[in-house]
């Protein structure tokens, strides 16, 4: 016999039949179904096979806790492995597969691994694969080899590997009170706080909001339970400070009352909605949590409870109250406490002959005895189940006498044929958020079960959440806390009549029955009680340990039934009481989270594009881009059929031969304005500024707090108490963020504003012999002459009608000027200048050009500049002034940082006339098969055409005393050896007569 | 996390950035003392409770604010502009 539909009942929708696929067969199913239950429906025991010995498996649970009943969803090529099918609903035209089985989940030819169980025990990997095994293949690389194999064998579902083309999208809400879980305590908590105005969200991972009203068979109010959370439910969505969440798991709980909630939006649907996304991540800030998240019922521990057949007693009670199907026909029930007989009598009224109840206490109540009666079964108490017996499905039991005081069994064992087997170890109640929260889980030994502690955080439990698991307490509760999370004081509460199903919430401490045969606690990760104790015969006593070495818990269900098992096998293990030996901390997630809702729509390339204000015109007259932090800047401007290196040699020779242009708009610029300015940059920069006259500009270099060397540019001083710095493009961000630090938090008296104008201003160096004469043909209102524009003199004036400002300095080495304008008015500057200097040959450059004639000077930039230099390692000494202290000056002089062995500037020429590569180490003695004795590396390299010669820049040890001497580079990734020269990095006109004219 | 900027109210985390050890005592500029210099550019206090931080709303106002978090709640029992707020910091 098999699980089949049963007659009537349940709340799924009959009139409507959805078709969808499990492992290529037709399967059909009802609206309201999930996978799980729509697939007993039609008489499927068997949903795949084990982690570890390949067991046959069938389904355990009926909801968020399934172990066992893993699938695959396939999205069109995408698949998504690890889904419990308990969590999935069907749809028309829904594919999904079992896992974990070769070639078949009927015959799967790695059950064998069941025969070679006993050596496939905990800790078998580390064992066998991390240990001193001798030879070649020892310990980690003998690992690395089988796991590949291993991996293949054991384990759940594959992954995918084409892109996920599903969109996601991610949600901020803010509200006063979050209520999770909508069952009784979750809908009565909801409705309290909306009725005194609060705004409230209402999370549920089911589908159906209502929770245990669902199938509880209860009667609230008159109407079935399911009737009466249905009638909540419509009243909540009723009013508009209610948001209602289904299918909503609230995963993470976090500080500040900050919660993670993944919302699955369209994948019981077989066509999304326009524009719908697949999932929804939401940040929920509230600023009271109602935890009304349940509790999990625990399986017993006994040899075959693993059988597809053996399930849960609440779980069969759902299957056939909510959704109509009948887990079995000739049920047994093995139960520790009250709440089984209530399935028990569930499943009898839903058409299910109930064979026997076994219960491990001795004396059973009255009222359970009554609801047995009801039942019309045999009651077996004080007795236990020590077999489950039957391959992929469940054929028949075997009972023995049982003495929960001893947990010894006595007795000859009776066999009884059942096809079904309901078992019920208590309940645990579903504290993951509350311990997430910051606060330790508290063992209640009349419960047997973790209750959630006092809060750390602004959070009210109610209902079985709190371990008080009658419904009637759960809707007291719930009321109770709707109000206490808006602060409302308690009033009159018309508590409805509730007519219950009898029984104790308490459990007898009975976990495991221990008799021989294999007997799981942890289904998913295939961890045997037998493991648990190995564990701790090989020394582990921490809990955290167990778990890590056995894997415990650390399967995709994050031992939602497995934790308090174990820990109880570990704790008669270790002759100790469950608190002694405590529980480990729950984690975010409670479940699963797609990685997609996650990223949202940030994937791809999110980095924004800063463009020049010339960005159009570089693009247009065919500059080549090139990425400089977030900046697209032109690397050249190439001419067909050019070479990288052919385009700058070209731009270089035009600047230094008649005159260059090169968009300097990306520089950093800040205003730096006060009475107090001059005072501000005589502190930061390491050289004087106060001196400086209006209308001059001056380089400034600035140090770190620790003396290292930080960054370097031009500072003009447009008035008295008007500054306008200059900083290098990368560090922009990073010197305005230094200099407010200073200004906020060291030197608050400085009467200092400072402001960052990068992208007010465009900006264009021109430079070269003609540079002047082209400026001289095109300027208006000012003379730019040597007496009117003087070395790092500043004019004002206007270019094609547009006033600018130009300062005269050259960083290319050449006699040049940066002509600043008004950002709107950049290309139109640009142009002009580039037409007026065509007849002088202007040729516009890019970064390779700049670069190439920067090294040629032996200018610094970040790459020297690089966190690790000094001053004096850049021969910047010269720049620091003894009049005053600044940033940096004390520290500066340490022993470490003025040692003659310090990597310093050098300049290098390659000797065989071969490029030399950036990053390349500098090494005294070639040794090309086991490169070593680095005493530098290069920072810069270029083809110089002032030289005729590969160069760079390097930091060498010892520098300048190197001067002269030869060396090699050597680059084993790139294989390029070779001969090098150390010189000067001064390399092309070290006087600089050019820029002085 | 959120921080209560004096200005802009109540901000998520992500727009701030952290700035450092608020109870570092910077020495006076011309001072030698190397110790002294040390222990401002490198000591940090990293106590197990209510902590002196300086963070800067750098994603919206740009001010450095002088919060005390508590390390082990992250709750934010505090947070002024740095200006005005000194407690004798140099």
């Amino acid at each position: 016999m098999s699980p089949r539909r049963t007659e009537q009942g349940g709340r799924i929708d009959r009139a409507r039949t959805i078709r969808f696929t499990f492992d290529g067969a037709a399967y059909s199913g009802h609206p309201g179904d999930t996978l799980a239950s729509a697939l007993l429906a039609n008489g499927v025991s068997l949903f795949g096979r084990s982690f570890k010995y390949h067991r046959p498996r069938g389904v355990l649970a009926a909801g968020v806790d399934e172990p066992n009943a893993l699938v695959t969803i396939l999205r069109g090529e995408a698949r998504e492995p690890n889904i419990p099918a308990t969590m999935v609903e069907i749809h028309d035209g829904l594919v999904a597969e079992s896992q974990n089985r070769f070639p078949s989940l009927s015959w799967d030819v790695s059950a064998v691994n069941q025969l070679a169980g006993p050596l496939i025990s905990g800790g078998f990997y580390y064992k066998t694969f991390m240990g001193p095994i001798i030879g070649p293949l020892k310990g980690t690389r003998f690992w690395m080899v089988c796991e590949r194999f291993i991996r293949r064998a054991a384990g759940l579902g594959r992954a995918g590997t084409v892109p996920d083309k599903a969109r996601y999208e991610r949600m901020n809400a803010f509200c006063d009170v979050l209520v999770v879980g909508a069952g009784p305590a979750g809908l009565t908590a909801a409705k309290a706080a909306a009725e005194k105005g609060a705004r409230v969200i209402l999370a549920d991972l089911e589908p159906r909001l209502g929770g245990s009203a669902n199938w509880s068979g209860e009667v609230i109010d008159g109407k079935p339970a399911a009737e009466w959370a249905a009638a909540a439910v419509n009243d909540l969505r009723a009013v508009d400070n209610v948001r209602l969440l289904p299918r909503t798991t609230v995963w993470g709980y976090y500080d500040g009352n900050t919660l993670a909630a993944l919302e699955r939006v369209s994948d019981h649907k077989q066509h999304p909605a326009k524009g719908e996304p697949r999932h929804r991540q939401w940040t929920i800030r509230a600023k009271t949590v109602v935890l009304a998240t349940g509790a999990l019922e625990r399986p017993l521990v006994f040899p075959g409870n693993d059988r597809p057949g053996v399930m849960l007693a609440g779980a069969a009670e759902r299957y056939a109250n909510e959704f109509g199907v009948l887990p079995g026909q000739k049920v047994a029930v093995f139960t520790n406490n009250d709440s089984a007989y209530r399935a028990a009598h569930a499943l009898k009224q839903a058409g299910a002959a109930i064979v026997a109840i076994i219960d491990v206490r001795a004396d059973i109540s009255a009222d359970m005895l009554d609801f047995a009666g009801k039942a019309e079964t045999e009651m077996l108490p004080g007795h236990a189940v020590v077999a489950a017996e039957g391959g992929r499905k469940l054929t028949g039991i075997k009972v023995q006498r049982f003495d929960a005081a001893s947990g010894t069994v006595s007795g000859e064992p009776r066999s009884v044929a059942v096809d079904c087997l309901l078992m019920s170890g208590g309940w645990s109640p579903a504290i993951h958020l509350a311990s997430q929260a910051g606060a330790k889980a508290e063992w209640n030994e009349a419960l047997q079960a973790f209750l959630p502690p006092k809060p750390t955080q602004k959070w009210t439990g109610a209902g079985a959440f709190t371990g008080a698991f009658s419904t009637d307490e759960a809707i007291e509760q719930g009321h109770a806390a709707g109000l206490a999370a808006c602060s409302a004081g308690r009033d009159h509460f018309d508590a409805p009549a509730i007519e219950a199903a009898p029984g104790a919430p308490g459990s007898e401490p009975v976990f495991e029955i221990q008799v021989t045969g294999k007997s799981f606690v942890d289904f998913q990760h295939d961890v045997t009680a037998e493991d648990v104790r190995l564990a701790h015969r090989e020394g582990f006593v921490s809990v955290e340990h167990l778990k890590r070495y056995t894997t415990l818990g650390m399967a995709t269900d994050q031992g939602k039934t497995s934790n308090v098992p174990g820990l109880a096998i570990m704790a008669a293990a270790l002759g100790k009481a469950i608190p002694q030996v405590g529980t480990t901390r729950f984690r975010p997630p409670y479940s699963a989270v797609s990685i997609g809702s996650l990223a949202g729509e940030r994937h791809g390339d999110l980095k924004p594009e800063r463009l020049t204000p010339m960005h159009d015109w570089h693009i247009a007259n065919g500059a080549t881009m090139y990425s400089a932090g977030l900046w697209w800047r032109p690397q050249i401007y190439g001419h067909a059929g050019e070479t990288v290196e052919q385009a700058y040699v070209r731009e270089t020779k035009g600047t230094r031969g008649t005159a260059g242009i090169v968009d300097v708009s990306t520089l950093g610029k800040i205003a730096v304005q006060g009475p107090d300015a001059a005072e501000l940059l005589d502190r930061v920069y390491t050289n004087m500024f106060s001196t400086l006259a209006v209308g001059k500009a001056r380089y400034g270099l600035m140090l770190r707090e620790d003396g290292l060397a930080f960054d370097d540019g031009t500072t003009w001083r447009l008035g008295e108490q008007d500054f306008l710095m200059t900083t290098t493009t990368a560090n922009a961000g990073k010197v305005m963020q230094h200099l407010e630090y200073f200004l906020d938090v060291i030197w608050p008296e400085l009467k200092v504003t400072i402001t960052s104008v990068t992208d007010q201003w465009a900006g264009a160096a021109i430079g070269g012999p003609n540079a002047r004469a082209i400026l001289a043909a095109c300027v208006e209102g000012t003379a730019v002459d040597n007496a009117a524009l003087p070395f790092m003199g500043i004019v004002h004036g206007e270019i094609g009608g547009v006033p600018v400002m130009i300062c005269r300095l050259s960083f290319s080495g050449e006699m040049a000027f940066e002509v600043y304008c008004g950002a709107d008015w950049g290309t139109h500057v640009w142009e002009t200048l580039m037409e007026v200097g065509k007849p002088f040959g202007l040729v516009p450059y890019g970064l390779e050009a700049l670069g190439t004639m920067r090294i040629e000077k032996g200018h610094v930039t970040g790459a020297e500049i690089d966190g690790r230099t000094t001053a004096r390692d850049l021969h910047l000494d010269w720049m620091l002034s003894k009049k005053k202290p600044f940033v940096g000056s004390a520290m500066m002089d340490r022993e470490g940082l003025v040692a003659a062995d310090r990597l310093q500037l050098v300049g290098i020429v390659s000797l065989d006339n071969r490029p030399l590569n950036g990053g390349a180490h500098i090494v005294e003695q070639l040794d090309e098969e086991n490169p070593h004795g680095s005493i530098g590396h290069i920072t810069a390299c270029c083809y110089s055409p002032s030289l005729g010669k590969y160069i760079a820049l390097a930091l060498v040890e010892g520098g300048k005393a190197r001067h002269g001497s030869r060396a090699f580079t050597s680059d084993p990734l790139r294989g390029r050896f070779g001969p090098v020269e150390i010189v000067s990095h001064h390399f092309f006109d070290p006087e600089g007569s050019r820029m002085h004219g | 996390m959120l921080i209560t900027c004096p200005y802009c109210g109540p901000r998520d985390l992500s727009e701030f950035t952290y700035q450092g050890d608020g109870n570092r005592q910077r020495p006076a500029p011309n001072s030698q003392d190397l110790d002294a210099w040390n222990a401002y550019v490198y000591d940090r206090q990293n106590p197990a409770g209510d902590h002196n931080e300086i963070w800067q709303h750098s994603g919206g106002c740009r001010i450095h604010i002088r919060v005390v978090r508590n390390t082990l709640t992250h709750a934010i029992s505090s947070a002024v502009p740095v200006r005005g707020h000194h407690g004798g910091k140099a």
